[in-house]
């Protein structure tokens, strides 16, 4: 594969974790208990310091010399790279829990097999770290789909609803596509497919701890990779990066 | 001479303290790795704690200012791999923070039991009360899980095994 494939690769990585960052910041203060504004905040906490690494990371690798501050803070929305799945409005707690949930089994899967390879040994450091956080994180939104999902009868009604509102969004995370090709063969990472089904199946799993059911829909959104991001990207990018760039010489 | 100053600023990294842990220093939390001089002059490996935690850039700088007073010639690199694990606090920390009010990490590293969805005993560090309760797995800061005794009724920080 080729250096400009590694780096939007690393871009993926970096920026899957800050937009969702961005988005759980949002509960901050807002969060229906204060256990969970404390959760969902400690959570974010965790994602942006994993994307600070990756973003490091890239910049290096990129030799432009960009830190990880002007690759958050100074691309536009169309040189972003997350999932739709991430940029998605919080919603209702259940929306919020939901897409967490998705997300949460994904990057399980995925830190699990980078933690692994060795074709970049950074990432297998950040991804070995991130994984101890990850594992809270899924433990946390598993436990809520369940909670919601078997409690009263209009909590398992919405959190169904959530459910099926996000499903389109999940594809995405297993898109094929020239990289993940090259990085397949090189066993950087798991096969799309395989990867696909085992994410599957652990969903299906506490999906039916929680008394729900797994949409059957097929047809998935995609385009978030190549930078085809739905319209709440640009107003994410808007709030995040407003102050940064007014006064890009700013120190604190 | 610079074998002199690195055992100068292992002891002077004794007063650098962890802050949000202000009664910790940073070589009882297992975050200075290796001290060693490249030529160049003198570097401190540091290892983060949690990805995001606020705490290691203060932390960071904190070593460094330490570190020059010493020996000018001073700088930090951040080592991730391997990565850092409550298995690495001493001993010795762990019964400070205790005696602080917060439970400490026990046995080894990542919290298994709480991870298969089993709970497990975390004694109250004031009345030694093994009859607690997870109220969150996310507390007051990243590394550190809430919890609250049945018996005294008191509310309580978890150092979370990581």
């Amino acid at each position: 594969m080729t250096k400009d494939e590694h780096f939007e690769w690393l871009l993926w990585l970096a920026d899957d974790a800050l937009i969702l960052a961005q988005r759980l910041s949002e509960w901050c203060g807002h969060a229906p208990v204060l256990e969970e504004d404390i959760a969902l905040s400690n959570i974010a906490l965790d994602l942006i310091g994993q994307s600070r690494a990756f973003y490091a990371h890239a910049g290096q690798l990129e030799g432009l010399g960009r830190d990880e501050d002007q690759l958050a803070f100074f691309r536009t929305d169309r040189d972003f790279r997350n999932l739709l799945l991430v940029e998605q409005p919080n919603g209702d707690f259940g929306d919020t829990i939901a897409r967490q949930f998705f997300f949460d089994q994904f990057a399980l899967l995925r830190f699990t097999h980078l933690a692994q390879q060795s074709f970049d040994t950074e990432v297998a450091a950040i991804a070995t770290k991130a994984l101890k956080e990850v594992r809270y994180h899924a433990a946390h939104s598993a436990e809520w789909m369940i909670r919601l999902g078997d409690g009263t009868e209009e909590s398992h009604q919405r959190i169904q609803e959530s459910v099926n509102r996000l499903w389109e969004y999940t594809g995405e995370c297993f898109e094929p596509n020239s990289f993940q090709t090259a990085a397949e063969k090189a066993n950087v990472l798991p096969h799309a497919e395989s990867a696909h089904k085992e994410w599957l199946a652990t969903i299906t799993s506490i999906l039916s701890q929680a008394t729900l059911s797994v949409p059957n829909g097929t047809w998935m959104q995609k385009g978030g990779r190549q930078g085809g991001h739905s319209e709440h990207l640009s107003y994410i990018l808007a709030e995040m990066q407003v102050l940064p760039r007014t006064y890009p010489d700013a120190q604190w | 001479m610079v074998n002199e100053a690195i055992q100068a600023i292992r002891k002077r990294l004794l007063d650098v303290m962890d802050p949000e842990l202000p009664f910790l220093n940073v070589m009882e939390m297992g975050m200075v790795r290796e001290i060693y001089t490249d030529g160049e002059g003198i570097v401190i490996q540091i290892t983060p704690t949690y990805s995001g935690c606020p705490a290691t850039d203060v932390i960071a700088d904190d070593v460094l200012e330490a570190a020059q007073s010493i020996h000018e010639q001073s700088r930090i690199e951040i080592i991730r791999s391997p990565a850092w694990t409550t298995d690495w606090i001493t001993e010795e920390a762990k019964k400070k923070m205790e005696r602080n009010g917060i439970a400490p990490p026990s046995g080894q590293s990542a919290d298994k039991a709480y991870l298969l969805g089993k709970e497990r005993v975390i004694p109250c560090p004031r009345c030694k009360s093994a009859e607690t309760l997870l109220v969150s797995a996310f507390g007051s800061t990243a590394c550190k899980a809430h919890y609250q005794c049945k018996h005294c009724m008191e509310p309580f920080d978890h150092f979370k095994c990581i």
